[in-house]
């Protein structure tokens, strides 16, 4: 096989956002970091010293968390984001120092974009958002039409051409960005998180029809995503972003046995789940409660506990505080006594601990373990949250353990 | 305190229209031209077609845009004008509130675009749409007339000042309003500004520019009144005729021709700003 043929060159691509960004160059120089400049100067940069090689016919992903450079590094390559300084160079050609005329001519042909949130015309049927691109750039109307077909056809949408967008499903609405994307047969095709509005039967879905239409077709795509999952899944290679740079650059297994730094070690191994994770991350809403007005009615309570098949439910004041847990039996038991006097907080179970949202799984592990009842979360206002149970528990180290599915650890860590 | 010092602005004013009048009224007077053959092509073909075409045509044209209540509505109006013998003036105040408005979308929309696109260009702009649309027009009344003498066209010129700031601002607006990822994915596959004004933020901001357009209209007609003062004709002259010689019944008729006409424009334009795309 002979070696692969690079089809787009970056080089020290750098954007800084905010007035005079020149200010902000010389303390790049020196290292210091993104916040720290955007405390002294109030510039924001996006995109430091970005360069990597794309390779004709591969899936390149780009992986960050949000606010990491992603999505402005790849406007800057066809320059919906002007860079401040780098050079972005396509077959030879360097995109950075075109004129304006050239770059439309640029983007007609060479090089097509698909969105995170679609960006349709909803003015314009599925057909005409198909042939967007080929309208564009001038060409006859039987001949764009014909084009959007087979790219619609490509992506499975036949018989939908004369919908509006709007009556489209997410999932196929995204078929028909990335028909207008494939419509214009470009060299080069930017996929900005492109699936990460779609829910995850759907992206998964996605993923393996883009994977099948490059066995097919073998275009160059470059791909932005924050999901582990769908990069490994879809990446030949994948350049990992943090803070605004491109900190490794390599094939999923080369990420995976060498990481550059702790940071992508972090989004491989999970390093210790419970450390990363806190109790805000794991809880669940799926317990009743019980909002406690005057005294609390007993056979209410006992109604809603009975509806819910559950044997706990939580009581809480009208601003949502928490006031206290009941189970089953507690209630049973005070409506046996027959005493009219009993209310909902005599049924109050004792020894209840609530944890806060904010403690870390590894803090709340201790209390999970020895309670009989799911622990409550409250916030720092004492309101009522969720719970952790030990079943949940067990099920999120579960997930954290294997290695393809730590998706929540990313998540938590943009948050 | 500020008896003995008043700046003489008034003075200025008055030197400065009286030069303006003395020196340049010849150049009022080819601005007002186009204008004046606008109107009066529209208002002459509106008066010499037979009423039952004209009617026939609004019939049709409520029908297809706004439903056959609107229409049926405007076909009664119609007839109930010309029951009460107003037909004639009602052709002139559409003919005026039809060339105003044709002058006002002229004007109006490539401004409103101007001031969607560019952050300082709204800016100068809006003190300038906020005087026009609340110095009482009593104010500019005497100065158009020394400039442009008095007449249908004179009171046209006067309905486009006070009935175009709604559609310069309802354009900005509706070019603001496209999403910010719409304009970018046009650019993103190559397209000109141009392109992305033809083709994305027009279309999308259409029925935003619509209800601009339906405000200019209502604002063109209540100027209808104010423009008799200066001698335009058409339903606003019974109006300021009645008011003179106190016959109210005079001056009612003419403001219920005004009503009926408004409510029927109102209701037509309106639903054409509703259809989507």
């Amino acid at each position: 096989m002979t070696s692969p043929q690079v089809m787009l060159e970056v080089e020290h691509l750098t954007k800084i956002f905010g007035a005079n960004p020149k200010r902000a160059l010389p303390l790049l120089e020196q290292g210091i970091s993104k916040e720290d400049i955007f405390q002294k100067t109030g510039l924001t940069v996006g995109v430091h010293d970005a360069s990597f090689s794309v390779y004709e016919g591969e899936i390149f992903v780009i992986m960050g968390l949000s606010g990491s450079g992603k999505s402005t590094l790849v406007r800057m390559l066809n320059r919906l984001i002007e860079p401040n300084s780098g050079s972005v160079t396509m077959r030879g050609k360097n995109i950075t120092t075109m004129t304006h005329d050239e770059l439309v001519q640029f983007r007609l042909h060479n090089m097509s974009m698909v969105f995170q949130s679609f960006a349709l015309m909803p003015h314009l049927s599925v057909l005409e958002n198909a042939a967007f691109g080929l309208e564009l750039a001038g060409v006859a109307k039987q001949e764009r039409s014909k084009r959007a077909l087979q790219a619609l056809e490509q992506v499975g949408l036949s018989g939908w051409e004369n919908c509006k967008p709007e009556n489209l499903s997410g999932g196929m609405q995204q078929r028909v960005g990335l028909a207008r994307g494939l419509a214009v047969d470009p060299e080069i095709m930017l996929m900005d998180e492109a699936f990460s509005a779609l829910d995850p039967l759907i992206r998964t879905e996605m993923q393996d029809e883009l994977l099948m239409l490059q066995e097919k077709y073998r275009r160059t795509i470059i791909f932005i995503s924050h999901d582990l999952n769908e990069a490994l899944r879809i990446g030949d290679r994948i350049g990992i972003m943090e803070g605004g740079k491109l900190i490794q650059v390599g094939t999923p297994e080369d990420v995976l046995q060498n990481p550059a730094n702790d940071y992508v070690k972090a989004f491989f191994k999970g390093v210790d789940p419970t450390s990363v994770l806190s109790a805000k991350d794991i809880v669940s809403k799926s317990h009743p409660t019980i909002i406690i007005t005057k005294g609390g009615n007993l056979r209410a309570a006992h109604e809603i506990l009975s509806a819910s098949e559950r044997d706990y439910a939580f009581v809480l004041d009208p601003q949502h505080r928490l006031q206290g847990v009941v189970s089953t039996d507690s209630i049973v038991e005070l409506l046996k006594e027959k005493n009219p006097d009993r209310t909902l907080r005599d049924a109050f179970l004792q020894n209840i601990e609530a944890v806060n949202e904010d403690d870390s799984m590894q803090d709340i592990l201790p209390l999970v373990a020895q309670s009989q009842n799911p622990v409550p979360v409250t916030d720092s206002n004492n309101k009522f949250k969720g719970v952790v149970s030990k079943a949940r528990f067990l099920n999120t180290l579960h997930r954290s353990s294997d290695n393809t599915d730590n998706t929540d650890i990313l998540t938590t860590e943009g948050a | 305190m500020f008896e003995d010092k008043v700046i003489p602005l008034d003075v200025w004013i008055t030197d400065g229209i009286n030069w303006l009048v003395d020196n340049h009224r010849a150049l009022f007077l080819k601005l007002k031209w186009p204008v004046e053959q606008t109107l009066n092509g529209i208002d002459h073909g509106l008066n010499a077609l037979h009423p039952l075409i004209i009617i026939a045509a609004v019939l049709l044209i409520a029908w297809r845009i706004a439903g056959w209540r609107v229409s049926l509505f405007s076909v009664l109006s119609l007839v109930f004008v010309g029951l009460l013998g107003l037909w004639e003036d009602t052709m002139t105040t559409l003919a005026m509130v039809v060339s105003s408005v044709l002058f006002c979308i002229i004007a109006g929309v490539p401004l409103g675009i101007c001031a969607g696109k560019n952050d300082r260009f709204e800016r100068i702009i809006r003190p300038i749409l906020d005087a026009m649309q609340t110095t009482p027009s009593f104010v500019y009344l005497v100065p158009i007339v020394m400039l442009f003498s008095i007449g249908n066209a004179a009171g046209v010129l006067a309905t486009i000042i006070f009935a175009l700031p709604p559609i310069v601002r309802l354009t900005g607006l509706g070019i603001r309003q496209v999403p910010r990822e719409l304009v970018e994915a046009a650019e993103a596959f190559g397209a000109t500004n141009w392109q992305v004004l033809a083709k994305v933020q027009i279309p999308l901001a259409l029925p935003t520019i619509l209800a601009g357009l339906n405000q200019t209209i209502m604002m063109a007609l209540s100027m209808v009144v104010v423009a008799a003062l200066i001698g335009a004709g058409g339903l606003g002259s019974p109006v300021v005729l009645g008011l003179n010689s106190l016959d109210i019944g005079i001056a009612a008729i003419g403001g219920i021709g005004i009503v009926l006409m408004a409510v029927m424009l109102d209701r037509i334009t309106q639903a054409a700003a509703k259809k989507r795309y």
